[in-house]
């Protein structure tokens, strides 16, 4: 079976002990920075960026992954002990998890959430490794129009899921494009946007802005009113669920791992749809709706294996089409373009390791995970109570070192202050960056597939509506859009945001 | 009558993405155009302003209608010494060299905190420093000079 030759490839990558090592620094970076309040999985990403350039593309890919699922782990170990989701998919584990842990059943509750992950994982890995090659070969038809019209749907996803109003939401998406397109035209070499600076030529820094509009912005609005956090549980105990627990987070985590392994695939930010969607099924499953954010095992074993399972199919969009399906596949790409990597369909033939090395690795991570953070449970916990004026001179010191580490240039640093200037602004006027980033990562792409569609339609716009899957997939951001300006999906959507802050 | 309310944060929201799109819009007209056939550099950037200058537009004439919660504090204290940080870092690591570098950026970034002591202060940048070198210098080898030639003997 090709597939299990494929597969084994992928663990011989991933299972050599220099990539395992990169793997488990990655795993564990990732729950730190997670645990660690204030910073969640995107801005946890764009500062630790920069370490992995150094290495080679296989580790380097490897060790991002592992801070992505690491990251998102310690956001749910927040969720539970602090009422704090580290990022926005754990927000839902929060609602009965804090309740479990307030019940006194923290040790259940973070063992619930690592075995529900790990099966969702396991789970959704081999659904990666199943669909991955056959959309490979879809996209591999894919012609200038169906990329351009590819894109269009992912941006308008991106501009459904963000928090708050669509319009500024559409209007951080057009923003974003055009941040991407400042530099040289490719076509012709002109400099656009560089108001005569010529280090701005080759664009502006991809790490600055996602550090600057990420990291730097989420300090900044940490520093405006300094609160001390209260850590519920000073010691975390019983770990293990009883027999009893097993059987009703059974069926929960199946279905979590189905829903989350359907949505996390579309474009925008599955993983936070999926864990969402997943609470309101076993609400309405369940023979005793009451428990619900009263400390329901389901609560937590749902949305945390459906949000596992979406971060997890998340990655087939951006090995298969190279498009990203959120904010920290947007870092990924990044990460991939600076080690010499053109994300897209041809990864998948051309560097085999690679491909299937990253999709072993999200297993074995997985199973990092489980295995190591379950007994480092304490160790996170006594994390929790770093106080966080402690905290951000070291981030800061990090970012700057690590941005500065990339192209050994001045200018990228100012381009840091900058743009954590622009971001703290759009977090005051209530704008939401992630639509902003994903603008940028495909402002140049979009460009340059529109162009080339134009070119090879001799002028005619018509050439993305009579290509049957230009047009299906532009068919399907309209309805996007449509839907989210319904005046009731409008006011539920509202619902739902507001519930998450 | 009632007064027209504004919601502030929206009409500040709304006029700033409109002055940002008519300022990429005005750039672009600087840019060879071209046609929809062979598009000019500055094409699709002008397609993206109009669009952003519209949608500032319509932002800013949404907010006169509701009234949303205000802005909240601004971390004024914040700002003034998180942002210098990195630029400082910028233009002291080729001088003082990466050590020195370290600590100052972090001890700038220190003060941005209130709570911060300043023995604390100089405590955790020492640390910081001493880290650093360790871990990004000696141990993934990155070709930072350690003390630069401003403060070589």
């Amino acid at each position: 079976m090709d597939l299990f030759s494929n597969l084994a490839l992928g663990f011989a990558t991933a299972a050599s002990p220099a990539n395992l090592l990169f793997c488990l620094i990655g795993v564990l970076l990732g729950t730190l920075i997670g645990v660690l309040p204030g910073i969640g999985a995107t801005a946890t990403i764009a500062m630790l960026l920069p370490i992995t350039f150094q290495l080679e593309p296989v580790s380097s890919l490897i060790m991002l992954a592992g801070i992505y699922y690491g990251a998102q782990y310690g956001g749910s170990t927040t969720a539970i002990l602090i009422n704090m989701p580290g990022e926005s998919s754990s927000a839902v584990t929060a609602i009965d998890g804090y309740q479990m842990a307030r019940n006194g059943r923290a040790g259940t509750a973070l063992a619930i959430a690592a075995l529900g992950s790990f099966f969702a994982g396991t789970v959704s890995t081999f659904l990666v490794a199943l669909f991955a090659p056959p959309l490979t070969e879809i996209a591999l038809e894919f012609g200038a129009a169906e990329y351009f019209s590819l894109m269009i749907v992912g941006l308008v996803s991106s501009v459904a899921l963000a928090h708050g109003s669509v319009v500024k939401a559409l209007a951080m998406v057009a923003l974003g494009l055009l941040l991407g397109l400042v530099g040289t035209d490719i076509y012709t070499g002109t400099p656009r946007f560089t108001l005569g600076i010529r280090e701005y030529s080759d664009g502006l820094n991809f790490v600055a802005l996602a550090v600057g509009v990420f990291g730097i912005a989420e300090i900044l609005r940490n520093l405006e009113s300094e609160k001390t956090r209260e850590v519920l549980m000073a010691r975390v105990s019983e770990l293990l669920p009883t027999k009893e627990d097993f059987k009703r987070m059974f069926a929960p985590v199946i279905r979590g791992t189905a829903i989350g392994s359907a949505l996390g695939v579309l474009p925008g930010g599955g993983a936070i749809l999926a864990a969402f969607a997943s609470y309101t099924v076993e609400k309405r499953l369940s023979d005793r709706p009451e428990e619900f954010g009263r400390g329901a095992i389901a609560g937590v074993a749902g949305p945390e294996s459906a949000n596992n399972a979406g971060a997890q199919t998340s990655f087939i969009p951006l090995l298969t089409l190279g498009i990203p399906a959120n904010p920290v596949m947007a870092l990924m790409i990044g990460a991939m373009i600076i080690q010499g990597i053109v994300p897209g369909p041809n990864v998948a033939t051309e560097q085999p390791a690679l491909f299937w090395g990253i999709i072993a690795s999200m297993w074995i991570g997985n199973l990092m995970l489980v295995v190591l953070n379950l007994p480092l449970i304490g160790l996170w916990v006594k994390l929790l109570k770093i106080p966080y004026f402690v905290l951000f001179p070291i981030i800061m010191a990090f970012c700057s070192i690590g941005v500065y580490s990339v192209n050994a240039n001045v200018y990228d640093l100012y381009a840091v202050a900058f743009f954590g200037l622009i971001g703290y602004l759009l977090l005051k006027l209530r704008c939401e960056p992630a639509p902003l980033l994903l603008g940028f990562v495909l402002g140049p792409l979009l460009e340059e597939n529109l162009r080339r569609a134009m070119i090879l339609s001799r002028g005619d716009p018509t050439t993305f509506v009579t290509r049957p899957i230009s047009a299906g997939l532009l068919f399907i951001a309209a309805i996007v859009l449509v839907v989210v300006f319904l005046p009731a999906v409008k006011a539920k959507r509202e619902e739902v945001f507001v519930e998450e802050d | 009558m009632k007064a027209i309310s504004f919601d502030t944060t929206n009409a500040l929201c709304g006029s700033i993405l409109t002055a940002v799109g008519l300022f990429f819009a005005w750039q672009s007209f600087g840019l060879e155009l071209g046609t929809a056939f062979r598009m000019g550099p500055g094409y699709f950037p002008l397609l993206l302003s109009v669009v952003l200058t519209l949608l500032g537009v319509i932002i800013l004439v949404q907010s006169a209608r509701v009234n949303h919660e205000p802005m909240g504090p601004i971390a004024i204290r914040g700002m003034l010494f998180i942002l210098p940080a990195p630029i400082f870092f910028g233009l002291t690591v080729r001088g003082l060299g990466f050590v020195p570098a370290v600590f100052l950026t972090a001890l700038i970034a220190c003060f941005a905190s209130h709570r911060m002591k300043p023995l604390w202060a100089v405590a955790v940048s020492l640390g910081l420093a001493i880290f650093s070198v360790a871990v990004f210098s000696y141990g993934l080898n990155l070709p930072f000079e350690r003390f630069g030639p401003w403060v070589r003997f």
